[in-house]
């Protein structure tokens, strides 16, 4: 069973984001970039496969800019057999790249896709769901678990109050959530051997796509300021405060 | 201009998200009508012809929408989009499952979790775990919109009296099917509605040590939540999260016990009318948002504040 992987390029979850003063962009100058931790999960949950004998090769593919082969890289490095990479200028947006996905999905022909249910920069929560739109594919979004048998995926999902299980008819789109797995560390032998693996890359033409422009930024603004409160000594003037200052209880 | 609202519901019951849902709705203007995709599902199409305001409530009642499956539903939401202007669901994990892949289908871009709209076309919505809000506007003829329920005050339950309109359509996509669901049963209200939230994170130690939040939740009739750090460290289920990733809340008051503050988490609650914060690190960036911080030991602190209330 083959299985394809996309992997996202996004600054590193400890960065803490700032808008720019004038309010063009957020200020990305000079911070660290990593894999979108959700699309780290699902690597790992794709080597776990192909420890288990479930998958005999993990593709992992990634849209963007020329510097995102780092991050494919990285995924060669944590156990992908090979990489392959669709340059695109820009910020493509959920449904370019899904299409662009989908064109990689119709050369490679995968049993199973494996993404991020969002990335940590735009917080879409889109580009799973749209493929499986335009591939017809059944969708396990937001999966805290999977089990693979004849044919098909049982996929356990994380939802409001609870867990939804579904079951895929493959091919089948699974996007990771948070309780899917601990994802491993490189080893520096595996990071070394991770350079030679093959690596490919594609234009958006390549795959006959066109990539659009659908939702345009204007402009990017903090968050409104909370000011802090007070320190209050003990739990009597806590309580004391919220009954008689903040009336939030009684 | 015509918006269909996707209503959140259990087959039984009309959730309050979608009340959420018809506020953003109503805030872009024109017609607003409902719909209703489910399985026996007529209480829900009754309870939503009584919501203020709703033109016509569509009830697509069929055994291949009993459990919303999103490939099923999802094309159902794209046939019908195409009399309706804009397409909105409340930004839940039905919402977030289903409504890219409508979006996708009818060839537009989706805007994901608005925080409010600033014209025909035009949005707030936070990205980067809410450390910065982007104003965004679409180009796209049909707009395909979630929305962050907490953003909008709900619109009231009654007082309508829409038209119901029974949809035949039946889109079975044949890919997906239903196996079970466990729903965590619960006396205490839920996470996203309750008018208090207690949550504890990595300071808690260990699961067992929530049951130190639950004398207190049940005299506040609170909900409990948790940090992510707490669900990363497997103390609750991952619904108990509060947070970017997990669920956003904005209850009347929130006492953050035991959590530090990180980005992500304050992203979830910072919202909160009031807020709580015990902590027995003064300097935990909590202290920052919080209104009253109470700098203690929690395994002290919560007994006496179980007591006290």
């Amino acid at each position: 069973m083959k299985a394809l992987v996309a992997v996202k390029r996004v600054v590193d979850y400890n960065v803490k984001v700032r808008a720019k003063a004038d309010g063009s962009d957020v200020d990305l100058n000079n911070v660290k970039m990593a894999i979108n931790p959700f699309c780290e999960i699902a690597v790992e949950e794709a080597v776990r496969l192909k420890e288990a004998g479930t998958v005999s090769e993990i593709i992992a593919v990634s849209v963007g800019e020329s510097s995102c082969q780092e991050q494919i890289r990285t995924a060669l490095a944590l156990g992908a057999d090979r990489g392959i990479h669709v340059e695109v200028e820009g910020k493509p947006e959920p449904l370019s790249i899904a299409k662009l996905l989908k064109g990689v999905i119709e050369k490679e022909s995968p049993d199973l896709v494996i993404m991020g249910k969002q990335s940590i920069d735009g917080d879409n929560n889109q580009t799973g769901q749209m493929l499986g739109a335009l591939t017809g594919m059944g969708q396990g979004t937001f999966a805290s678990e999977i089990k693979i048998a004849d044919g098909a995926i049982e996929v356990i999902r994380e939802v409001d109050g609870g867990l939804q299980t579904v079951a895929l008819t493959l091919p089948a789109i699974i996007t990771t959530d948070l309780r899917l797995n601990e994802p491993r560390y490189a080893s520096l032998p595996n990071i070394m051997k991770a350079k030679k693996k093959p690596l490919d890359t594609y234009t958006p033409e390549d795959l006959s796509v066109a990539v659009t422009s659908h939702v345009t930024q204007i402009s990017v603004a903090p968050p409104p300021e909370r000011a802090a409160g007070i320190k209050v000594e003990d739990v009597a003037q806590l309580v004391d405060k919220l009954k008689n200052e903040a009336k939030v209880i009684s | 201009m015509k918006t269909l609202v996707i209503a959140e519901h259990d087959n039984s019951t009309l959730k309050a998200a979608t009340l959420n849902a018809v506020a953003a709705a109503q805030a872009m203007g024109g017609e607003v009508d409902i719909l209703v995709a489910g399985a026996n599902c007529g209480a829900v199409a009754n309870a939503a012809a009584q919501v203020p305001g709703v033109t016509k409530v569509l009830c697509a009642d069929n055994p291949a929408y009993e459990h919303q499956l999103a490939e099923n539903v999802s094309l159902l939401i794209a046939e019908l989009g195409a009399s309706y202007d804009n397409l909105l669901a409340a930004s839940t994990a039905n919402g977030k499952n289903i409504m890219p892949r409508a979006a996708a289908l009818l060839d537009v871009g989706q805007i994901s979790d608005i925080l409010s709209v600033e014209g025909a076309d035009t949005f707030k919505r936070p990205i980067y775990a809410g450390n910065v809000i982007a104003t965004v506007q679409s180009a796209d003829p049909k707009k395909v919109i979630t929305v962050r329920t907490t953003a909008f005050d709900a619109v009231a339950a009654e007082g309508g009296s829409a038209t119901i309109e029974a949809c035949a359509s039946v889109h079975d996509a044949g890919v997906s099917r239903f196996i079970r669901e466990e729903v965590a049963k619960s006396d205490r209200p839920e996470l996203t509605s309750a008018s208090v939230v207690i949550s504890g994170g990595r300071g808690m130690q260990n699961g067992d040590n929530f049951s130190l939040l639950e004398g207190i939740a049940d005299k506040l009739n609170a909900a409990i939540g948790a940090s992510r750090a707490a669900v990363d460290a497997g103390f609750v289920p991952n619904d108990y999260q509060v947070g970017q990733t997990g669920k956003i809340v904005a209850p009347d008051l929130y006492i953050a016990v035991g959590i530090s503050g990180a980005i992500q988490h304050l992203a979830g609650m910072k919202d909160s009318k009031v807020i709580v914060a015990i902590n027995k690190d003064e300097d935990a960036p909590i202290f920052q948002v919080a209104d009253y911080g109470l700098v203690a030991d929690l395994f002290e602190a919560l007994p006496e504040l179980e007591a006290a209330i």
